[in-house]
């Protein structure tokens, strides 16, 4: 099968414009009898709910949580991207798309990293009208700050709550619609199947939380936004309930699965303490704009860090780097943080710490600029470790917190199987190997509110408002019974060990052999355990309680079980990618002196992984054109 | 440290709920307070025993997800924090802990500690927001917002949600909640159209979810996590009053 990812012609800040215009249009009396099932209510899911029933479109909109408000989104700190050079510091479109490209490690799409640059003004516009307080200056105008991997400063922020003030704006949005009765929202169910009628996607299956039950729900179109898998490492930055199911399911029915092993590590979260911790919490990134990292140059140094003076000190992003210093992008910093610690001079109990140090920076502009900047993530801080970051430097350590990988889309953002659109972190588009700080959420933001919204009506100008199917039909019966199935499965097997256990485990795999650097060895090794705890899964596991009432331990059994399937696509993945990239480091694969070594002969490529039953997923190729970017080994020096 | 808890188990909204009491043992200081629940699920799990089901989800202390009543206090002892940023070493060896759901006529228990909060998204279904369809929106800077003004909506939207005022108001009234959403939108240019539509059509649909009166008790703030300042209700009382006088129907 040939991937085509049906970029339209022309040059290139000319691409979206000519799209939009080619694009069959629905007709607006019309559009009230396409019905678009819409599953996640994050910052893709719920932007996109929204603008699509502005349009006229009748919308089914879906999340996990018990209200769309409390989607992952929410928890995203430092800050949205756009290109509106109001600093005048010679930002650009081309420059934000060109910096995103290049943080990506030259492993995206041109044309859709064009298309996210040139809509991310108007998501700034969009945000602010709807009531967003971004951080202003003085004179009433909106401030920026600097993220990792740019020189300049085009990041917008609402303190430290930007994926909260962003993601209220789009519940807003969506509220306003659910009054005039032009969104039906579903809190409080799980997407197990996707439904295709003839080979179209027409349907999902869900599991009603609250009660247990199946239901059945037909739409003209589906959308899935769902967001990222990184919980397949246990301990992530993400939110509990954040899992890869919706993705996988559809993954199963037809969907190809791109670049899974595309994984980020970010450089700055709060190290991990004792076995029974259940989650990681990130430390904005934006901390490096004023933070410095570093590690003390003599192995096993045990002074307080306030007593190890400069000289001793090995401020090694600024040694390195001295380009960018201590905003090197995210995969450049966890690596080096990681050598730090392999080579003894990690910090802390564990050893597997680096400092975070702002003395510097109090001492430029006193601790209430420094408050007025951080103060939540300060705080944040002190709640969990207990020590006074203004007082003692901030100990840090990578942690897994974004997927690049997801559904293959094409520029329409429509995956393999027709009618089946995928949004937000939950599909592969915009970040290549590696995503920039404050880009996720432009991203999503950016497929819901503006790109979605003009290429859905292109698909569903070719269907039949008539083609939508009752859901009574055998292909429901079979999702439906499939869905049944497994649950009863998983309640079948009753065995001693509870699924936390299994996830644990899992985690701990993944992160030894599919984490910050990966080599052909342990890769294999891991494919072979994990296939081990899958079995052991199937034998032993525990749930309490039946299918047909609010269920916990059912949930988070269902989410592991599918993490343990899909944790062996990652590794064949990253074993198959023999070349570092990003955020996917091979060990094989570095420079003398350990940065990542692309391999852009061979594998200039997206892989696009199809599911067969009862064999080996096959993996396709979409080959990358650059046509206006030249490849060039990054340097950040 | 080892504890003893006392635990609301209830199987839904129309089965009767008892306290139970459970041991917690071997908890480390470093623990937080859902993890400490985590550990005493997987024992339940285990025993073959029916899991304690709480809401969570961030774990951060943003989503407004978690919501536990704990020894009497909405989100536990501590001022400024949800329940998921709980440290075990806010309490000592051999504690007795009560567990309770966020009780309220307008939440109703799910099971055990869940509650169904989806009053709160019917509050701001009913005017919450600013209408702005998606692409109409002017360019950002051509509408400059007072820095003052403009920190203090943030202040108010920084409101995550859980219905901890609620809980925690001999009342159960909401008016914590909704004055943050209606400062928030007050205070910002974009907010005037509607303005006072908004802040009718919210006060309505909360007396009408079964939210009881404010009485200036001031529990609300001291149990708010976002510490949300109760000048926002003033602020509220304000624009209803404004708004009752210069709307006509
Ligand atoms: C701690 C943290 C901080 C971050 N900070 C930043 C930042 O500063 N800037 C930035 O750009 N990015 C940041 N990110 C990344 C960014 O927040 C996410 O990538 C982005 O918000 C994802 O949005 P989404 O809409 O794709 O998915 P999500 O927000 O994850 O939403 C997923 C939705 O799908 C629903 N769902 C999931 N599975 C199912 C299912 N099976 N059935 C039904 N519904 C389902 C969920 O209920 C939810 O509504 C951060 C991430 C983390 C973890
Ligand atoms: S779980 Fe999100 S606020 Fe507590």
């Amino acid at each position: 099968m040939i991937l085509d990812s049906h970029v339209p012609d022309g040059p290139l800040s000319e691409k979206w414009e000519k799209h939009k215009f080619d694009l069959k249009l629905v007709n607006p009396a019309n559009k009230r009898k396409y019905t678009v099932i819409v599953v996640g209510t994050g910052l893709a899911g719920g932007a996109a709910a929204a603008s699509l029933s502005e349009l006229g479109y009748d919308v089914l909109n879906f999340c996990i949580q018990d209200s769309p408000r409390r989607a992952h989104s929410i928890a995203a700190q430092g800050g949205i991207n756009a290109a509106k050079n109001y600093p005048n510091d010679g930002d650009s479109a081309h420059r934000l798309f060109y910096d995103t490209i290049k943080g990506g490690d030259y492993r995206s799409r041109e044309a859709n990293v064009h298309r996210l640059a040139e809509v991310s003004n108007n998501i700034i516009d969009q945000c602010v009208a709807q009531g967003v307080p971004f951080a202003r200056e003085y004179g009433g105008n909106l401030a920026n700050r600097s993220f990792g991997g740019a020189q300049v400063s085009r990041t917008f922020y609402a303190r430290g709550q930007t994926g909260q003030q962003l993601l209220l704006g789009a519940y807003g949005a969506l509220m306003k619609q659910v009054d005039a009765g032009k969104v039906k929202m579903m809190p409080r169910r799980e997407m197990l199947e996707l439904v295709l009628v003839d080979g179209k996607a027409k349907g999902i299956v869900v599991r009603n939380l609250v009660t247990g039950e199946i239901e059945r729900y037909s739409g003209h179109a589906v959308v899935i936004a769902t967001g990222g898998y990184g919980n397949v490492f246990y301990l992530s930055t993400n939110a509990a309930n954040s899992n890869v199911t919706a993705s996988y399911r559809a993954y199963k029915r037809g969907a190809f699965f791109a670049n899974p092993c595309y994984t980020q590590i970010h450089p700055t979260c709060i190290p991990v303490k004792g076995d029974l911790q259940s989650k990681l919490t990130l430390m904005s990134e934006s901390l490096r704009n004023d933070g410095r990292v570093w590690v003390p140059k003599k192995s096993g140094d045990a002074r307080s860090p306030n007593d190890i003076p400069d000289d001793e000190r090995d401020y090694y992003l600024e040694r390195r780097y001295p380009a960018f210093g201590n905003l090197v992008p995210r995969d450049v910093a966890s690596r080096a943080a990681k050598k730090a610690c392999d080579e003894g001079l990690g910090v802390g109990e564990t050893k597997l710490a680096v400092y975070l140090d702002f003395r510097d920076a109090i001492k430029r502009e006193g601790e209430a600029a420094i408050r007025a900047k951080y103060g939540n993530l300060f705080d944040m801080y002190e709640h969990i470790t207990d020590e006074n970051p203004y007082k003692v430097p901030m100990r840090i350590f990578p942690a897994v917190h974004y997927t690049m990988g997801g559904l293959w889309v094409d520029y329409n953002l429509m995956s393999t199987i027709p009618g089946l659109f995928v949004l937000g972190e939950a599909n592969f588009s915009d970040h290549g190997a590696n995503r920039l700080g404050a880009s996720a959420l432009m991203q999503g933001l950016a497929d819901g509110y503006f790109v979605l919204p003009a290429t859905i009506g292109g698909y569903l100008s070719s269907v039949s408002h008539k083609d939508r199917p009752e859901t009574t039909v055998a292909e429901f019966d079979a999702a439906e019974k499939a869905a049944s199935d497994r649950i009863e499965k998983l309640l079948g097997v009753n065995g001693t060990r509870t699924a936390v256990s299994f996830h644990r485990a899992l985690g701990k795999i993944m992160w030894e052999h599919c984490g910050m650097a990966r080599n052909m060895e342990g890769l294999a090794r891991a494919i072979s355990e994990i296939a081990a705890l899958r079995e052991e899964f199937w034998k032993d596991l525990k749930v309490v309680g039946g299918a047909d009432e609010f269920s916990q331990g059912l949930e988070r059994a269902g989410r592991v079980a599918d993490f343990m399937e899909f944790a062996e696509l990652m590794c064949r993945d990253a074993l198959e990618r023999e070349e570092s990239c990003g955020g996917h480091f091979r060990d094989e694969h570095q420079t003398e002196d350990n940065e990542a070594k692309r391999d852009d002969e061979e594998f200039a490529h997206v892989a696009a992984w199809e599911y067969k039953e009862g064999a080996d997923p096959v993996r396709h190729k979409e080959e990358l054109n650059f046509e206006n970017v030249k490849l060039t080994q990054r340097s950040y020096k | 440290m080892n504890l003893t808890l006392r635990v609301w188990r209830q199987k839904d909204a129309s089965s009767e709920g008892q306290f139970e009491t459970y041991e917690a043992q071997d908890i480390s200081p470093d623990q937080s307070f859902l993890e400490m629940l985590d550990a005493v699920n997987e024992d339940l799990i285990v025993a073959g025993k029916a899991p304690i089901a709480f809401d969570h989800d961030c774990r951060e202390g943003i989503c407004g997800t978690c919501s536990l009543v704990i020894d009497g206090r909405a989100h536990g002892p501590d001022s400024g924090k949800t329940t998921c940023s709980l440290h075990m070493r806010r309490f000592s060896d051999g504690d007795n802990i009560v567990i309770e759901p966020f009780r309220a006529k307008a939440f109703p228990v799910v099971r055990d500690l869940v509650t169904d909060r989806s009053s709160f998204d019917r509050i701001i279904q009913s005017g919450g927001y600013i209408s702005v369809k998606t692409g109409s929106a002017v360019e950002a800077n051509a509408m400059p917002v007072p820095k003052e003004n403009s920190d203090l909506a943030m202040d108010a939207a920084a409101c995550i949600g859980c219905g901890a005022c609620v809980a925690a108001c001999p009342n159960a009234s909401a008016m914590l909640f909704i004055g943050a959403k209606v400062s928030q939108m007050a205070l910002l240019p974009q907010g005037q159209p509607e303005r006072e539509q908004r802040v009718l059509k919210m006060v309505d649909t909360h007396d009408a979810e079964g939210f009881g009166n404010c009485t200036n008790e001031y529990e609300c703030m001291k149990a708010c996590p976002k510490e949300i300042d109760v000048a926002n209700i003033a602020r509220l009382n304000r624009e209803y009053l404004k708004a009752t006088i210069t709307t006509r129907d």
